[in-house]
């Protein structure tokens, strides 16, 4: 039987935390391997810290707690441009529980939430106070996450995009994030990042580096299509095989980039 | 090891023994006598076991039971007033939206959920809100078709 222990601060909940703990979340995918008996773990470690569930914003630079859930973040105008991303996620019981810092945890084929927040260039704070890059965070994937720091996109430069063959809920064939920033009328700085085409979400610098310079039209992308999935290997899953995965990466990054309506 | 929760259950006052880890649809289920919510998965992918905390839908098996402690939750079982049942209940049974019923019960709370928070939707506001219940038998447009004819019976009223 597993051990639940809850602190009122999550400093002393994250004291609390070794190999034989879990720290809880919303619990969508804890609770889950709780019920199916999994032993890898004998405790969960929880917190009633409220401040875990703050939005803070700062003029353009906002600071999402690690409990807020994909419900509070559609609740958010200060939020907004991350609710495509959001509302992409389970249905809306599902919605309710999922935390961000969850989904930054979540296996393949989750974490469509991680995808927009690499495109972001997202900081992660853990409650050590340690910051370092989501990129970073999601190569150990350890420790206990307080917070994460975004920088509000232009309301025109962000994108991002759910590829499913359940309408309205499904898991995820691929997401797929950009910031399209640009300079003099070009791209420049751009950020893409894919969900469920490697084992957690990844940013994608061959695709980057080929759209830096170019012009936001069928003729200017061509080479990002061409580079779409160069240095991934798709896994293979129930949901779609890598092969086909990297087959339609090039169609729906295409419809991604040029805001092209896909049903 | 258990542990003591309080927390209200359709209005009235509820303290049960939860086991260490248990989830809340078991507690609901074993600790309270509550049947209504049911057990499909266990892994939050059907939506059998929906209720509402705080007036919001949860699926139960998901739920830690220690977190719900001092919180509100609906289920069910608390839909009807005496005998007189409530207007989805009512939608559900004239319009034939439960075959084997077990779905039933978790897509109530999802629409009860909806329309206390949107008393007029549109049909794909219904399809969102039920969209993490899963139905074996209806093909789902009954259960769409009673829900909007609920909102339109409690809009009448
Ligand atoms: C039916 C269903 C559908 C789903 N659909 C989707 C989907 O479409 N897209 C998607 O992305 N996901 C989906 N998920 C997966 C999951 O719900 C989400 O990824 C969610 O955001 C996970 O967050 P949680 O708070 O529930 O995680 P929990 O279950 O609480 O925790 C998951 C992991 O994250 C760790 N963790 C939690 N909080 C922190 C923290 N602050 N710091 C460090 N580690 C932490 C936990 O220790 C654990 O290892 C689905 C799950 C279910 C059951
Ligand atoms: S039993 Fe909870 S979602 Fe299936
Ligand atoms: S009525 Fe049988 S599963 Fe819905």
């Amino acid at each position: 039987m597993v051990e639940v222990q809850t602190y009122p601060t999550v400093g002393e909940a994250a004291s609390a935390m070794d190999d034989q703990a879990r720290f809880l979340g919303g619990g969508t995918l804890i609770m889950n391997r709780v019920n199916y008996g999994d032993r890898r773990f004998s405790r969960i470690v929880r917190t009633t810290d409220a401040s875990l569930s703050e939005i803070r914003v700062e003029g353009e630079r906002l600071e999402v707690g690690a409990g807020v859930t994909m419900a509070a973040i559609l609740a958010s105008r200060d939020l907004d441009f991350l609710s495509p991303a959001a509302r992409a996620v389970g249905g809306p019981a599902i919605r309710n529980m999922a935390s961000v810092g969850g989904n930054l945890m979540a296996p393949h084929p989750y974490g469509d939430l991680a995808v927009a927040l690499l495109a972001l260039d997202a900081i992660v704070r853990m409650v050590s106070g340690e910051e370092l890059s989501l990129e970073d965070f999601l190569a150990r994937r350890n420790g206990v996450v307080r917070s994460l720091l975004i920088r509000r996109p232009r309301s025109d430069e962000f994108r991002f995009k759910k590829v499913s063959r359940v309408k309205p809920k499904g898991v995820s064939v691929m997401s797929m994030a950009a910031r399209l920033t640009r300079s003099t009328g070009r791209l420049s700085g751009v950020r893409v990042a894919y969900g469920a085409m490697a084992p957690t979400p990844v940013r994608v610098r061959a695709v980057e580096n080929a759209l830096e310079g170019v012009s936001l039209d069928h003729a200017g992308i061509a080479a990002a299509l061409s580079a779409a999935t160069e240095g991934l290997d798709p896994p293979d899953d129930p949901i779609a095989s890598g092969w086909y995965r990297r087959e339609v990466a090039p169609v729906h990054l295409r419809r991604l980039l040029l805001g092209e309506d896909a049903r | 090891m258990k542990s003591p929760v309080t927390f209200r259950l359709n209005g009235s006052a509820t303290a049960v023994f939860a086991d260490s880890g248990a989830n809340l649809l078991d507690v609901l289920r074993r600790g309270c006598g509550d049947l209504s919510p049911k057990y499909g998965c266990g892994q939050g992918t059907c939506g059998a076991c929906t209720v509402l905390i705080d007036g919001e839908p949860h699926v139960s098996c998901l739920v830690l039971a220690e977190t719900v402690a001092g919180r509100s939750v609906e289920t069910t079982g608390g839909l009807s007033n005496g005998p007189d049942l409530h207007p989805l209940q009512r939608a559900f049974i004239e319009g034939f939206a439960a075959q084997c019923g077990y779905c039933t019960p978790g897509m109530l709370m999802s629409a009860k959920a909806l329309l206390d928070r949107n008393p007029n939707p549109a049909r794909s506001d219904v399809e969102e809100a039920i969209s993490g219940n899963l139905c074996r038998c209806t093909g789902y447009e009954p259960i769409i078709d009673a829900i909007l004819e609920a909102a339109k019976q409690r809009g009448a009223a």
